[in-house]
């Protein structure tokens, strides 16, 4: 008899656990959420930026064309297709370290009208988007370690959202822009 | 942004993370934000109006030492208070990685939270027998800062993930305007730390205090720090024993102007050194520095070109660059002017900005921190949840 008690105790246990880790993954996801929403967000801020100082005429007209291009393509490459997206947004770091590879070039910036406020915009956006990638993908590494776990790929745990995946790019910030060079 | 920061360590014991805590506090209150600091602190302790006190502080054996630490059922009771009645758009924790408040509070909370890792102890079993108990909490912290490049790797590899670095704060403009003090100038060299303790590195600076005396006679050296001063010079000739001047326990600013005033500042610490703020506010009075080539020192002086560096533990080695440097009045200067450069980057207008930029980074389009409600009902289950 006392036997079926152990059986019901251990079954119960089993469950809570099995709870447990449930809601544990969904709050792993729920982060994943959130900080692929801030990611995104960052970097079309970003992308915001280097449209408006390519179209504002502080620039000269080469540098305009190679942040424009840039820009766009970081823009328009979108939130569907990961890879594309990786690419694009590794270029616009490229374009924007070629342009304010010399330091004159962001003191000359802060000289002119309205310059002050988009070297700031800038260097606020190329200092965030590091940040934000970090934050999610830090998350997506906590989510994949649970999910790793045997119990939970046997019984699917992890519903039917998608295997996380990190967002790789080059988000290297201009060194007239780093706060660390 | 209303903000909630969660301080581990006793308000009322010095430290480095209650002053890092407090800094930061006053710094945002400074830039137009709502505040509010939660920290143990002993029944009857002035506090400062952004501090909300945990109740006080126990000494617990933890991690080979005993630490001072605010944990149990009314404690956790008081986070989830504070909490509520909080309404913040950001949570900071500090060293959540111990058995603490910062723990309680991320236990206790859901949403944006952030966490800034001061030290990291050397990988030890309990930490890894730990790392399952910790792991459910830690993966609530949406941002993860680590105060130097060192900290961050130690903290990669005992907890796995990654952080953003961001250096400790410092008030370079109250270092910068401090009033020199002549008796503390001409051919002098300074000390800050405890004395007694060996990992700060006084008695690597005795050591060499006899090679630097025979070359420049003139010298003097200016400690200050709490300890013993006479069981730290037990052994030292007496002619090289009058050369030093022990001023006790310094304020801020009897620190700012001692470091205005010396030649050279030392540091000699051995290791357990995860950021090294004292050579930062060394720099920032102009101070040029001679510094134990630890990792996180290394880093602070940007490879050794804002100040100078020699081995560990190595006192000839410090004597013979502390001689040549007294000798060197433009070395010195050139040594001065890159300090000045340097110091720009933990400057808390800089420091400050890094931060909130996080705090708005996890923030953005986030509802505020909210009580999480699975371990909310579970405290309720056990009648714990009022006090």
């Amino acid at each position: 008899m006392s036997i079926w008690i152990w059986v019901v105790v251990v079954v119960v246990l089993f469950g809570l656990y099995l709870s447990w880790t449930a809601g544990r993954l969904d709050r792993l996801h729920a982060r994943i959420d959130a900080a692929r929403a801030a990611l995104d967000a960052q970097l079309l801020r970003r992308a915001a930026v280097a449209q408006e100082l390519a179209t504002s005429q502080l620039l000269d007209p080469a540098s305009s064309l190679v942040l424009t291009g840039a820009a766009h393509a970081a823009r328009a490459a979108g939130q569907d297709d990961r890879e594309v997206r990786e690419v694009a947004e590794s270029e616009l770091s490229q374009a924007l370290r070629a342009v304010f590879r010399e330091r004159e070039q962001l003191e000359a910036l802060h000289e002119l009208p309205g310059g002050d406020e988009l070297a700031a915009d800038l260097a606020s956006a190329v200092r965030r988007v590091p940040m934000a990638r970090r934050f999610h993908n830090d998350a997506v590494r906590a989510a994949r370690a649970v999910r790793r776990q045997r119990l939970v790929r046997y019984l699917h745990l992890a519903g039917h959202a998608p295997f996380p995946m990190a967002f790789e790019m080059d988000d290297g910030a201009p060194p007239a822009l780093d706060p660390d060079a | 942004m209303r903000i909630g920061i969660v301080c581990p360590y006793a308000w009322d014991v010095p430290g480095g993370v209650q002053f890092h805590v407090r800094d930061l506090a006053e710094h945002l209150i400074g830039r137009g934000h709502h505040v509010s600091v939660l920290a143990p602190a002993d029944d009857g302790t002035p506090l400062p109006p952004y501090v909300v006190s945990a109740g006080r502080a126990v000494p617990v054996p933890y991690n080979g030492s005993v630490a001072r630490l605010t944990f149990g059922f009314l404690s956790a009771a008081r986070v989830r208070r504070w909490l509520r009645e909080g309404g913040f758009d950001v949570l900071h924790v500090h060293e959540p990685a111990s058995p603490s408040l910062s723990l309680l509070a991320c236990n206790a909370a859901d949403g944006p939270i952030v966490a800034t890792f001061h030290t990291s102890n050397p990988r030890s079993r309990a930490m890894v027998a730990a790392y399952g108990v910790l792991q459910p909490q830690l993966e609530k912290i949406r941002a993860r800062i680590a105060v130097s490049e060192y900290a961050r790797r130690t903290l990669v590899e005992h907890l796995g993930g990654d952080a953003v670095v961001i250096p400790n704060g410092v008030d370079v403009g109250f270092f910068a305007r401090a009033e020199p003090d002549p008796r503390w100038q001409g051919g002098t060299l300074g000390f800050v730390g405890r004395i007694g303790e060996p990992r700060k590195g006084l008695h690597v600076l005795l050591a060499a205090l006899p090679a630097i005396l025979a070359e420049r006679p003139e010298t003097r050296l200016i400690v200050a720090g709490r300890g013993d001063a006479e069981e730290a010079v037990e052994g030292l000739a007496p002619e090289v024993r009058e050369r030093i001047t022990f001023l006790g326990m310094v304020t801020d600013e009897e620190k700012a102007r001692l470091l205005r005033s010396v030649d050279v500042y030392v540091a000699p610490n051995t290791g357990g050194e995860s950021f090294g703020i004292i050579l930062v506010e060394a720099l920032s009075a102009g101070a040029p520095v001679l510094a134990s080539d630890l990792e996180a020192f290394r880093q602070v002086l940007d490879g050794g070109t804002a100040g100078e560096l020699f081995p560990v533990e190595d006192a000839s080695a410090l004597a013979e660059a502390a001689v040549r440097l007294l000798g060197d009045a433009d070395r010195r200067a050139e040594l001065r002017a890159a300090g000045e450069r340097r110091v720009r980057r933990y400057d808390w207008s800089t420091v400050g900005a890094d931060i909130l930029a996080v705090y708005e980074t996890v923030a953005e389009g986030e509802a505020a921190v909210r009580e999480d409600e699975r371990t909310a009902r579970r405290g309720r289950a056990f009648g714990l949840g009022r006090d």
